[in-house]
């Protein structure tokens, strides 16, 4: 890591915390809090779901610890580095070397090959890559006959799961999937979702998803749930009617209280 | 629509900004030109009517003695002639005799000639007698009238200009023999022309005396007379009552019709510069054209889905079709008006230009005519709504279902057509092009001529085909920048139309300037192989742009110790079976020893007396061999003369040589053009060279030079006019560097999520930059290629087309065409400064979720 670890609190084991996260948008009556004093430690070789209804802030938690977005107080860190008053070149050249992203959409570059697409972040970096590791990596998620060809020539499933093998090539310490089965077809969710599992079971990555699907939830170790920007709630070995129970309860609640607040 | 139209060209004021700025440039040439002409056509309407009577009388097809370019005739109206008039005609209030002599220039203060370049400068006798506008040609304006050949009066301008107050000693450089031309007058006053200015003319006033006795030999002479005509009595009244009275060598006209004459000779003249510069406005309208087509092309698509939804919510195809058009026509409107504007500012820019290479204009108060206004909207107006046509109606062609869905491709037509179609047009440029190879002269010119446009716009039409493997080569070239290297000529290559139309721009302006350059280098070489081969003297004095001097100075320069000979060259052009046709006069016994001539038949040795060499292909044209004899018809009279030698092409002789009894009976006034000096070997070079400096050291008209010195003086012309003309072509280039901004910038527009990704993953503002570097200077190089290598063809065959007008020596600047290809990578620098700053300054987490 390009930073030397300047907090000793963080123990080993986990693979990003957030301390007492605040982000708020707007100011005065328009202002905005989306998350609300979050304090979470996300655990190495760990699968989590962060859940919860439309703007209970998981997008915004995971961009704020992803370094793609900056919080307005309290502490975010990425193994043992604090993001904190890191300049733009530092966040990029962490986001480059530790982060691993799955997007919802648009996750690859359309004039680039299957095979560059999986390599971009080394290349950016001007790494080579280790072959055997890319190896593995394709083979597990069954792409080696789609190397060459450009996103426009795949299916959405395989698109995701390049960007998956991309996300993983690296060997970061951390892989962040925003709501990666948004856009699928329930067979491609399950080669998706089973391989991000694989990556954690058999590779030992560590893997936090945001999504609004129970099934999904279900892939996972630990689901953590978020309601107006504050945790709410996490489950441990989760299963799809138990997530969906909460995530029901979740939204009413949230219902009563925005009525409530008579907002 | 309406509303949405508005709304549409208010978001996207830069990027629209940015087209219409080519249509601006446009448009400024074509208005800037006509006011230029205008400007310049009225000044000098002023000119002649100030200086035509209402009836003049002249020596039959008298010259001009106001043209720089000859040295004119020595013909003259006796003073018996004038006193007839006076006395037998009835009509005229007053009758006035004028002596003008052409080439007498103001030497300044610091020994330079003041004027000289273009305009004339001329002297006249003073006299008040007034123009067909009521008031005399002449005035006093301060001081007092000169008496005596010692004094002159000179008009304000070229007083100022040289320095001179009442008082001081006017040095004046004339034909004149003795004294190597040059003359001493004090100035006595200032007088005022007529109203207006001089253009740049300048004048040197004496008395009828002086000019007489300098220029005459003192006889009491005219060049021409001056008729008034009384209350009531027509010029055309007039006219008939002088032509009764005067000698059958003279010719009575009446002021109109000198009038007329005068404005059709400077309307031909300045036809050139109006052409030339609509010629640039041409250029600037096409790349803008191409600049525009893609803009809307680029917005049409980025809109599609909004274009959709009107579609969807129920417009028909031709309300969108008028919706981009509408929009086309309010930025053609306003493109055209600024252009307009400044236009205005071109005529002062144009004069500052043409003073910078030494032609000196002045000019009035500007002229604007709704005509002007009329053909710029037309112009402006119209090339912005015939290049928003084709997106507008691809625009309409969008499905109303694509609004629904998620990725939309515009309906393109197809790629394969366009190819064909540009290969067609391209084939038939060959074809006019060969066909102008075999024909001969101005129309063998004007084929190639037409064969290159059509190459220009054929090649345009296959840029997407073309251009692929240049792209792709200048990949190779960016693989040491890794995958930033990589992603910037993917982006080049996504899409082939948008890179190659914005190639295409400054792949026009480029091909032109290389073609350019090849002539002016070949032109260059030509004359060197020219200088070499055919000059055998150690030096010339000649002056820097052909105007004739005073005799006298071959004579001082042959007195000069350890000078051989000394051999004149006396140009004028002569009608031959009303053909012009240029050469000189020559003394055939020492010119022989300057120049090496190639003599195909007969000799020169027998040119004496009434006799002529041809060159070879002047020959041919007028069907004459050694042996026939021809007709010279020179202004004033007709000399048979029988041909005695035909000769290889060769500049320093002209078209044709004759001995200088030919000219003297032809009554050409005597004025050397070129002195050819060779030096007695054993002499001293250093010692010979400083004493003929002496000789030229007063005369500022002429000058001394070696051999080398010779055609760089050749050359320093050649390459005035290729810098002009390069500085024209950059305004191609500039619109063509806005064309690659506007691309680039629409560009990353609509890759926002795409540089989103890139960044998330790793890609740092520095190495995005880069990308968006890369790629701008892919799209230049391609562009600055594909025009270089045009203009090597096109400069190739313009070269071999005219090969026999004396450009028979190729010469490709390779390292010039080289450093353009890098000035173009360096302008796809330039040009991606701003839309990379843009590309790196976007929000990370903004750009990938944006819609």
């Amino acid at each position: 890591m390009s930073q030397p670890a300047t907090n000793a609190t963080v123990p080993d084991g986990v693979a990003a915390r957030a301390v007492n996260l605040t982000k708020v948008y707007g100011s005065g009556l328009a202002e905005v809090r989306a998350l609300d004093g979050v304090t979470i430690d996300l655990q190495a070789r760990e699968y989590t779901a962060v859940m919860g209804p439309s703007g209970s802030g998981k997008s915004t938690l995971m961009h704020c610890l992803a370094a793609l977005d900056h919080s307005t107080s309290g502490e975010v860190y990425v193994g043992n580095t604090p993001l904190a008053g890191l300049s733009d070149a530092k966040l990029t050249e962490l986001r480059r070397d530790h982060i691993g992203f799955v997007f919802q959409a648009f996750n690859l570059v359309p004039t680039l090959t299957a095979e560059e697409n999986i390599l971009l972040p080394l290349a950016i970096a001007g790494r080579k890559p280790d072959r055997g590791w890319f190896d593995t990596v394709i083979d597990t998620v069954g792409l080696r006959d789609r190397l060459k060809h450009r996103p426009n020539e795949m299916s959405g499933g395989q698109q995701q799961r390049v960007a998956c093998a991309r996300a993983l090539v690296s060997r970061p310490s951390i892989v962040f999937a925003d709501e990666p089965t948004g856009n699928l077809d329930s067979h491609a969710e399950e080669e998706v979702l089973g391989f991000l599992r694989r990556a954690v079971d058999e590779f030992g990555q560590t893997v936090v998803m945001v999504t609004h699907d129970p099934i999904a939830a279900a892939y996972t170790d630990r689901v953590v749930f978020l309601a107006d920007g504050k945790v709410v709630d996490e489950m441990r070995d989760p299963n799809a009617d138990k997530v969906l129970e909460r995530m029901k309860t979740l939204q009413a609640s949230e219902f009563s209280s925005t009525t409530a607040d008579g907002v | 629509m309406f509303r949405a139209t508005m709304r549409n060209l208010l978001a996207r004021k830069l990027r629209l900004a940015l087209s219409a700025f080519a249509i601006v440039l446009g448009v400024a040439f074509v208005a800037g030109s006509f006011v230029f002409t205008d400007t310049l056509s009225k000044s000098f309407d002023g000119i002649v009517n100030g200086t035509t009577p209402d009836v003049g009388v002249e020596v039959n097809n008298a010259t001009d003695p106001a043209d720089p370019s000859g040295a004119g005739d020595v013909r003259t109206i006796p003073a018996a002639v004038l006193k007839k008039l006076q006395a037998e005609v009835p009509g005229a209030e007053r009758v006035d005799g004028n002596v003008t002599v052409g080439n007498v220039y103001v030497v300044d203060k610091d020994g330079k000639l003041v004027g000289g370049n273009g305009p004339p400068s001329f002297a006249v006798n003073f006299n008040d007698a007034p123009s067909i506008t009521g008031l005399p040609v002449l005035s006093v304006d301060q001081g007092r009238q000169p008496t005596g050949p010692g004094e002159i009066m000179l008009d304000e301008f070229t007083a100022d200009q040289a320095g001179y107050k009442i008082g001081d000693t006017v040095p004046l450089a004339t034909l004149i023999d003795q004294n190597a031309g040059l003359q001493h007058a004090t100035l006595t006053g200032i007088v005022k022309f007529g109203e207006g200015s001089l253009q740049g003319a300048t004048l040197t006033v004496f008395d009828t005396k002086a000019m007489q006795d300098l220029f005459f030999d003192g006889r009491d002479v005219y060049t021409d007379i001056w008729l008034t005509a009384k209350d009531g009595v027509s010029q055309q009244e007039l006219r008939d009552e002088a032509a009764a009275v005067i000698p059958s060598d003279l010719t009575a006209r009446t002021g109109d019709d000198l009038a007329s004459e005068s404005q059709d000779d400077f309307e031909q003249a300045i036809s050139f510069i109006s052409i030339f510069l609509l010629v640039f406005a041409g250029i600037a309208l096409v790349v803008g054209t191409f600049l525009i087509i893609n803009t809307f092309s680029i917005l049409v698509a980025q809109r599609s889905r909004e274009l959709a939804l009107l579609r969807a919510l129920g417009a028909s195809r031709r309300q969108v079709t008028r919706s981009v058009l509408l929009e086309s026509f309010i930025i053609g409107l306003v493109g055209s008006t600024v252009g307009i504007l400044l236009g205005f500012a071109l005529p002062p820019a144009l004069t500052a230009l043409m003073r910078a290479i030494g032609i000196d204009l002045q000019l009035d108060s500007l002229v604007f005519k709704p005509r002007t206004a009329i053909l710029a909207y037309a112009v402006g107006i119209g090339v912005t709504m015939i290049a928003a046509y084709l997106p507008a109606r691809r625009a309409s062609r969008i499905a109303p279902v694509a609004a629904l869905r998620d990725d939309i491709a515009l309906p393109e037509s197809s790629i394969r057509r366009r190819t064909l179609i540009g290969a067609i047009v391209v084939v038939l440029g060959a074809g006019f092009m060969a066909l102008g190879l075999v024909g001969s002269g101005g129309r063998g010119a004007a084929l190639v001529g037409l064969g290159i446009l059509c190459v220009l716009l054929g090649v345009a039409a296959l840029s997407p085909v073309v251009g692929r493997p240049v792209l792709q080569v200048l990949g190779r070239l960016f693989r040491p920048f890794g995958m930033v290297g990589r992603l910037a000529t993917q982006n080049s290559l996504r899409n082939p139309r948008r890179t190659a139309a914005t190639a295409s721009a400054l792949m026009i302006g480029l091909a032109l300037v290389a073609t350019m350059s090849v002539l002016g280098s070949s032109a260059n070489a030509s004359i060197d192989k020219m200088v070499k081969e055919n000059l055998a003297a150690d030096y010339v004095i000649s002056n820097a742009i052909g105007a004739p001097f005073s005799p006298g100075i071959a004579q001082q320069a042959s007195q000069v110790d350890g000078v051989e000979s000394v051999a004149a060259y006396r140009s004028s052009p002569v009608d031959v079976d009303n053909k012009q046709i240029w050469g000189g006069a020559v003394d055939p016994e020492a010119f022989n020893q300057m120049v090496d001539a190639t003599v195909l038949d007969g000799s020169l040795d027998d040119l004496s007396g009434s006799t002529i060499a041809l060159d070879s292909g002047t020959a041919d044209d007028l069907g004459a061999s050694v042996g026939d004899t021809i007709d010279m018809d020179f202004p004033g009279s007709t000399q048979s003369v029988r041909v005695v030698a035909t000769y290889d092409d060769n500049p320093a002789m002209g078209q044709y040589v004759v001995p200088f009894s030919v000219f003297a009976a032809a009554k050409i006034r005597p004025a050397d053009s070129y002195v050819y000096i060779l030096r007695d070997p054993d002499a001293s070079p250093t010692q010979v060279r400083s004493d003929l400096e002496q000789v030229v050291k007063d005369v500022p008209t002429v000058s001394l030079k070696d051999q080398e010195e010779f055609a760089n003086e050749f050359k320093a012309n050649v390459n005035q006019l290729l810098f002009l003309i390069y500085a024209l072509l950059g305004l191609a280039i500039i619109i063509a560097v806005l064309g690659i901004i506007n691309t680039l910038a629409l560009s990353v527009i609509e890759r926002t999520r795409e540089v989103g990704l890139l960044r998330a993953v790793g890609m740092s503002r520095r190495q995005l930059r880069r990308m968006v570097r890369l790629e701008s200077i892919a799209i230049a190089v391609l562009g600055a290629v594909l025009g270089v290598v045009m203009g090597v063809v096109f400069g190739v065959v313009l070269q071999r087309a005219i090969a026999d007008q004396g450009l028979d020596v190729l010469s490709v600047p390779y390292v010039r065409l080289a450093v353009f290809v890098l000035i173009a990578a360096f302008v796809g620098v330039l040009a991606a400064l701003l839309p990379a700053r843009r590309a790196a300054r976007l929000d990370v987490l903004r750009a990938i979720t944006t819609e």
